[in-house]
C-alpha cells in the first residue's frame, strides 16, 4: 500500500512503507520546461525537512529541490544523469529524484493530499 | 558598344520560389566551417624564422605531443573571420535596444586613440618614470568620473561592472569590519541585475531581497523596515531596471546611513542622469561605472568592459590597490602596503595591474569630444528617445508603469500578447525578420514576458519612428490573430531558431578530430 | 555635437507627442535638490575631434613606447608582434560593436569564433574544456581557487612562492573571504617543497610555470602528492606561446589552468584588457565560471552555435551563480583566436622556438658581464639574473643613461623580500633584436 503526498516546492513523495520516493510535479516540469541537468543526492545523506537535496535545471531556469520529509537517502536515480528528459517525460513515475527512510511518519502526514495540491495550483 | 552582345541590362521576370543552391551558400550569405575543418598541416599564415634550440634549458618540459592547431594562409584566415563577421548584428549595422545594456554609437576615434603607441604600446611594469603620459590620462579619467558623480575617489583597477560591484562590497566589508563590527546581510531589490546578488554572495553576505512596489519602485518602506545592525549595505540600481527614477532615494540612502550601513549604487543606468545628476549628492558610497555604456567603449561580442568604483569619503580609504598619487616628481602608482600613507587601508587587488588602460582612453576620449555639455545632452536625449517610444506605443503595446515618464529606458510587458498565441520570444525574434536586434526580454524579472527598450541617444527620429512603425504593425497583427510573422521567426537570419535543449543536455563545449570512417564504410 | 542626431526641431516635436512642456519634466522623479546645474561641473565643453586628437597625442607623446627602445619587460605581460590582419579584423563593425550574443541567430559570427577559441585553449592547454575567456589572467586564477573550494568543499589554497604576487594578491582578496590562502616561501630560481604543506584541508595547490621568475616547474609530482590528498593542481601561466615549446599543463596532471591569453594577439596596453583563459577536466563542466558556446542545430538540422549552461550564470542563478562574471574579454578573446589561426601548429611552434633561442643567448651574453649571475636554470622567454647592485637602480641608470628598458626588478613586485633586491627579471621574445641585445649588454657592462 504506498500513498502519495505533495509539498507547496511542488514536490510529490510516495511511502511505501518505510521508505519514500520523492520527485517533482507535472505541474513543476511544465513550469521548468525541457530539463537538461539533474544532481540527486548521494546515497547515505541524511536531510532535515526542507533541506536541499538536489538540483533540476532547465535551459532558462535552475531549481532546488528540497527534501518534503526528514531522513537519509537511500538511493539516488542515476538513470536521471544520462537522461534527464525523464523528468519531463514522467515526472510523476521514471522521473523519480531519489528515494529515502524517513524519520518521522507525522512529518509525511502533515503533506498536502492529491487533492489539495490540485486546489494549491489552481490558486496561483 | 559595352553591350554589343545583347547583354540584358533590364532585371526581366524574378522567380520568387526558394530554389536551394548548389554550394549552400546564399548570395551573400556562406556556410562557414571551423578553422580546424579548413587548414592543412604545415602551413602558416605568419612568416616566422626556424630556429634551432637546445634542451639544456628546458628543464626537461619539452613539449612531446603535437598541440592539434590547423595551418592556414592570411588570405584563408582573413576571409574565415570576415565570413563569421558577416553573420552578426552590430550597432553600426542597426538600431539595438537592448535594455540596461546601453549599446550607443562607438565612435572611431575612439579606436584611434586607444592605439596611440604611449598608451597601447606601454607596459604596465615600466619604469614609472617612462610612463607619465599614460598615468596623466588615467589620472584625468579619474578627474571626469569623480565630477560626473560628486563623489571623492574612484577606483581604475576593476575590469568589467560585475568586478566593480564586488571591488565595492568589498571596500564596504572591509569599512565594516574597521569599525570594529560584523554584518551579514545586503539588501537587494527584486528588480535587480542577476550580478548584485551573485557579487553579493561572493562577498561573503548573506541576500536579502527587497519587494518592489506595484508602480515599479523600491519598497522604501519594506527597505527601512529590514534595515538593522546585521545591514551592511543596501545594493540599489537607480535608476531602476524597470527603467524608472527612484523618487524616495534620499530618503532611503538617509535611512540606511542613519542603520550604520552603505549604499551601493550600481551604475549600469547611468547613461540616463549623467551630466544632469551626481550619484554622490543621491548618498550613493560606492558605484560601478559601465564604460562600455555610459562611456561608449564598444561592447566587442561580449567584452572587454571596464567598471571602474567612484567611493564616498566614508569608503575611500579601503580602495584596493594600486592607488595613483601625484607630487612634485609626477604621477605614481603606490602598489604596495608599505608605501601607503596615514588613513589610506586598500582592501586588496582587484586583479593584476592597472585595470583596462584601453577602454580608459577610449571613455576619456569620448568625454572629451562631448564635454560636459554633450554629456548632459546624451542623457538629455537618452531619455528623450526612450519616452518618445513609449508614448509611441503604449496604446498597442502593454506599458506596466506607463502613467508617468520614464527614464532612458521603456518597460512593456507581455499582457497585450494575452491570448493571442504569441510570447515574447515570439514577438522578439519577428524583430529579428525586421532588421533589428531584438529588445532585452524576460528581464526585469518583476513583470511578466518583460520586454525593455533602451534606443540610447544615438537614434534619428527617422530612425525611431521607423522602429516604431514596426513594432506597432507587430503589435497590431499579433493581436489581429495574425501568427505567421511569429510562428517560428525568425525565417531570415543566416540560422533559425538554435536547439537550445540539445545544446544543455549534451553539451559539445569544442572541436574533436571526427573518428576516421572505417575503409569499408567509406568505399561504399 | 557631431554624435547626437536630434535636431531641436526633432526634440520639440518628440516632446510634443509625449505630452511634456519640456526635458526637465521627464526627470520629474528625481529630488529638486539633487538636479546639479552645469556649474556644478568644473569640467569642458565638447572639443572636435582634431582638438581630441591632438590633446591625447600629446599625453601619449609623455611615455615611452616599448617599441621606441630596447625592451625587456615581462613579468605576467610580454610584447609580441601581432600581424596585421588581427587588428583590422577586430575592428569590424560585427565584432567590435556586437553585444553578448544572447540572440545566437543572429550572432553566430561570435559564437562560432568563442567555439573555436574554447577548442584552440583547451587544445594549447592539454585540458578538456575551456569556457569562452575570463577578464585576465589573475581574475582566471583567482576563479579557479574559487571553483576548486567549490568542489572539494575545502578552504585552503596552497600558493606556490613562484605565483606572480599580483596574482598571488588578487587571489587572496577574493579566496580568503570565505577561505583561506596559504603562500610556500619564495626560492628565487628553485622549486620549493610545495607538496609537504598539502593537508586534507587543502582545497588545492596553485603553481605557475613558467613561475615569475621566469624558471620552468615540473607539475607532475605537485599533481600526484595534490591528487594523493584529494586536493586539485591549479596550474598558472603568465606567457601562453610557452605552450609551443614545453608540454602543456593538462599532460602533467593539472585539473584546472588559469593562465593569461595577452601574448597572443592583444598588445600590452599597459595592463588591460587582456584575455584569461581557464580550462578544465570534462567532470567539473558545471563548476567552471564564465561563458560556454557550445554546438547545437537550428530548426532545420543546420549546424550552429549557443551559450550554454547558463543556469550556472549569475543572470539565473543569482546568488547561488558559480561566479558573478557577466562579461568576457569577447574581442581579445578574438585577437587571440585569429592570431592564433594565422600561426597555426608551424606558425606557433616556431613562434615559441625563436623566443627561447632570442632569450637564451640574451642569457649568454649577459652572464659574461663580471658580477652577473643567472638565477634560473631553466626559462622559456624570460629569465632572472642577480646583479651585484639594486636592480631598481641599474634598471633607473639605464632608462635615464641608455634609453634602455631594462626588465623588471623583482622588488618592484615584492619590496618587502631582501633576497629580490639585487634580481632583474628579464624578458626577450621575437621583437627583441640583436642590436637590442648588443645594446643591454653593452650598457649594463658599463654601469656594473
Amino acid at each position: 500500500m504506498s500513498e502519495v503526498r505533495f509539498t507547496d516546492q511542488h514536490e510529490w513523495v510516495r511511502l511505501d512503507g518505510e521508505e519514500a520516493t520523492v520527485g517533482i510535479t507535472k505541474f513543476a516540469a511544465e513550469q521548468l520546461g525541457d530539463v537538461v541537468f539533474v544532481e540527486v543526492p548521494e546515497t547515505g545523506r541524511k536531510l532535515g525537512a526542507g533541506g536541499e537535496a538536489a538540483v533540476v535545471e532547465s535551459v532558462k531556469a535552475a531549481s532546488e529541490v528540497y527534501a518534503p520529509v526528514g531522513g537519509e537517502v537511500t538511493e539516488g536515480n542515476a538513470a536521471l544523469a544520462a537522461d534527464p528528459a525523464k523528468v519531463n517525460g514522467d515526472p510523476e513515475g521514471e522521473g523519480w529524484f531519489f528515494k529515502m527512510k524517513i524519520a518521522d511518519k507525522n512529518e509525511f502526514s502533515k503533506l498536502m493530499t492529491e487533492a489539495q495540491y490540485a486546489d494549491f495550483v489552481k490558486g496561483l | 558598344m559595352l553591350n554589343n552582345q545583347g547583354r540584358p541590362t533590364a532585371p526581366g521576370s524574378a522567380h520568387s520560389e526558394e530554389l536551394p543552391t548548389i554550394s549552400g551558400d546564399r548570395g551573400l550569405d556562406h556556410e562557414e566551417g571551423l578553422i580546424f575543418e579548413l587548414g592543412r598541416p604545415g602551413m602558416t599564415g605568419v612568416d616566422i624564422p626556424q630556429t634551432q634550440i637546445s634542451d639544456a634549458r628546458l628543464g626537461g618540459q619539452r613539449r612531446k605531443g603535437a598541440i592539434g592547431l590547423p595551418g592556414l594562409s592570411e588570405p584563408e584566415v582573413v576571409r574565415h573571420y570576415v565570413r563569421l563577421s558577416r553573420k552578426n548584428y552590430s550597432i553600426d549595422a542597426g538600431l539595438y535596444p537592448l535594455g540596461s545594456c546601453t549599446m550607443k554609437h562607438n565612435p572611431r576615434l575612439n579606436e584611434k586613440m586607444a592605439r596611440l603607441p604611449g598608451f597601447s604600446d606601454v607596459h604596465p611594469l615600466q619604469p614609472q618614470q617612462t610612463v607619465q603620459g599614460a598615468l596623466a590620462l588615467i589620472s584625468e579619467l579619474m578627474r571626469w568620473l569623480t565630477t560626473l558623480t560628486g563623489m571623492h575617489t574612484v577606483a581604475m583597477s576593476p575590469k568589467a561592472g560585475a568586478h566593480g560591484e564586488l571591488c565595492g562590497l568589498l571596500a564596504i566589508r572591509a569599512a565594516i569590519e574597521a569599525r570594529g563590527e560584523t554584518r551579514k546581510r545586503i539588501l537587494v531589490p527584486e528588480s535587480a541585475h542577476g550580478t548584485n546578488p551573485a557579487t553579493a554572495a561572493l562577498a561573503g553576505f548573506i541576500v536579502d531581497e527587497v519587494p518592489a512596489t506595484d508602480d515599479g519602485h523600491v519598497d522604501a518602506d519594506a527597505l527601512e523596515a529590514k534595515l538593522g545592525p546585521d545591514v551592511a549595505a543596501i545594493m540599489l540600481t537607480n535608476p531602476n531596471t524597470c527603467g524608472l527614477f527612484e523618487p524616495r532615494i534620499l530618503e532611503m540612502a538617509n535611512a540606511v546611513h542613519a542603520a550604520g550601513a552603505y549604499f551601493y549604487c550600481d551604475g549600469a543606468n547611468f547613461n540616463a542622469i549623467a551630466g544632469r545628476v551626481r550619484p554622490g549628492d543621491l548618498g550613493v558610497d560606492a558605484m560601478h561605472i559601465n564604460l562600455h555604456k555610459t562611456f561608449s567603449t564598444p561592447h566587442g561580442g561580449g567584452g572587454p568592459g571596464a567598471g571602474p568604483v567612484v567611493f564616498s569619503k566614508a569608503l575611500a580609504p579601503f580602495a584596493p590597490l594600486p592607488l595613483l598619487t601625484h607630487d612634485e616628481n609626477g604621477f605614481r602608482y603606490i602598489e604596495h602596503r608599505g608605501d601607503l600613507k596615514k588613513g589610506e587601508n586598500p582592501f586588496g587587488r582587484m586583479c593584476a595591474f592597472q585595470g583596462q588602460m584601453g577602454m580608459f582612453v577610449r571613455a576619456l576620449a569620448y568625454m572629451l569630444s562631448h564635454g560636459a555639455d554633450g554629456i548632459r545632452q546624451a542623457s538629455e536625449d537618452a531619455v528623450l528617445s526612450a519616452n518618445y517610444i513609449l508614448a509611441s506605443l503604449k496604446d498597442v503595446m502593454s506599458a506596466p508603469f506607463g502613467e508617468g515618464p520614464c527614464m532612458h529606458e521603456a518597460l512593456f510587458d507581455d499582457t497585450f500578447l494575452e491570448g493571442t498565441g504569441v510570447t515574447t520570444l515570439d514577438f522578439a525574434k519577428a524583430m529579428i525578420d525586421e532588421g533589428y536586434h531584438p529588445m532585452t526580454m524576460y528581464f526585469p524579472l518583476v513583470v511578466h514576458g518583460a520586454m525593455l527598450i533602451e534606443p540610447t541617444e544615438s537614434e534619428s527620429k527617422e530612425s525611431l519612428d521607423r522602429f516604431i512603425h514596426v513594432l506597432r504593425t507587430l503589435a497590431l497583427e499579433a493581436k489581429a490573430g495574425n501568427r505567421t510573422r511569429f510562428e517560428g521567426a525568425p525565417r531570415l537570419a543566416p540560422r533559425r531558431r538554435l536547439d537550445e535543449t540539445l545544446a544543455a543536455r549534451k553539451p559539445v563545449l569544442r572541436w574533436k578530430e571526427p573518428a576516421p570512417v572505417p575503409v569499408a564504410a567509406a568505399a561504399e | 555635437m557631431r554624435y547626437h542626431p536630434l535636431t531641436q526641431s526633432d526634440r520639440a516635436q518628440m516632446l510634443a507627442k509625449i505630452g511634456a512642456p519640456n526635458i526637465d519634466a521627464l526627470f520629474r522623479d528625481v529630488p529638486k535638490e539633487a538636479i546639479v546645474g552645469r556649474a556644478k561641473f568644473d569640467l569642458p565643453d565638447g572639443k572636435g575631434e582634431l582638438a581630441v586628437d591632438r590633446a591625447l597625442s600629446r599625453l601619449s607623446a609623455q611615455s615611452t613606447a616599448a617599441g621606441s627602445v630596447p625592451f625587456f619587460c615581462g613579468a605576467g605581460a610580454y610584447r609580441h608582434h601581432v600581424p596585421a590582419a588581427v587588428d583590422h579584423l577586430i575592428q569590424r563593425s560585427e565584432f567590435l560593436t556586437s553585444y553578448t550574443p544572447y540572440q545566437p541567430e543572429i550572432a553566430q559570427g561570435t559564437l562560432q569564433y568563442l567555439y573555436e577559441f574554447q577548442t584552440q585553449v583547451a587544445l594549447l592547454t592539454g585540458m578538456e574544456v575551456a569556457n569562452a575567456s575570463m577578464y585576465d589572467g589573475s581574475t582566471a586564477a583567482a576563479e579557479a581557487v574559487l571553483m576548486a573550494q567549490r568542489v572539494t568543499r575545502r578552504p585552503k589554497a596552497i600558493l606556490s612562492g613562484g605565483v606572480h604576487p599580483h596574482y598571488a594578491e588578487t587571489i587572496e582578496t577574493v579566496a580568503a573571504l570565505q577561505g583561506q590562502v596559504v603562500r610556500a616561501p619564495v626560492t628565487p630560481g628553485e622549486a620549493e617543497d610545495i607538496a609537504a604543506m598539502i593537508d586534507d584541508q587543502t582545497a588545492c595547490v596553485v603553481v605557475q610555470s613558467p613561475d615569475v621568475f621566469g624558471l620552468i616547474r615540473n607539475l607532475r609530482p605537485i599533481a600526484d602528492a595534490a591528487h594523493a590528498k584529494g586536493a586539485l593542481l591549479i596550474a598558472v601561466c603568465t606567457e601562453i606561446v610557452s605552450l609551443g615549446l614545453l608540454e602543456p599543463p593538462g599532460a602533467q596532471g593539472a585539473d584546472i589552468v588559469a593562465a593569461e591569453g595577452q601574448s597572443i594577439g592583444n598588445g600590452l596596453n599597459f595592463g588591460g584588457p587582456y584575455v584569461g583563459l581557464f580550462a578544465t577536466r570534462e567532470k567539473f563542466l558545471r563548476q567552471m565560471p564564465g561563458r560556454l558556446a557550445g554546438e547545437t542545430v537550428d530548426a532545420e538540422g543546420r549546424r550552429g552555435y549557443v551559450l550554454t549552461l547558463s543556469t550556472r550564470e549569475q543572470h539565473i542563478r543569482r546568488e547561488k551563480a558559480t561566479s558573478n562574471i557577466c562579461t568576457n574579454s569577447g574581442l581579445c578573446c578574438l585577437a587571440f583566436t585569429i592570431h592564433l589561426s594565422l600561426l597555426g601548429e608551424e606558425g606557433l611552434t616556431r613562434l615559441a622556438r625563436l623566443n627561447h633561442a632570442t632569450a637564451s643567448s640574451l642569457a649568454d651574453r649577459l652572464i659574461k658581464i663580471p658580477g652577473v649571475e643567472l638565477v634560473t636554470p631553466s626559462f622559456f622567454n624570460e629569465f632572472t639574473i642577480r646583479l651585484p647592485k639594486p636592480a631598481v637602480q641599474i634598471v633607473d641608470q639605464l632608462v635615464e643613461e641608455e634609453n634602455i628598458i631594462a626588465g623588471v626588478p623583482a622588488s618592484r613586485l615584492m619590496p618587502n623580500d631582501p633576497q629580490a633586491a639585487n634580481l632583474l627579471i628579464v624578458a626577450a621574445t621575437e621583437t627583441t633584436s640583436e642590436d637590442d641585445c648588443t645594446a643591454f649588454a653593452d650598457a649594463l657592462a658599463g654601469v656594473l
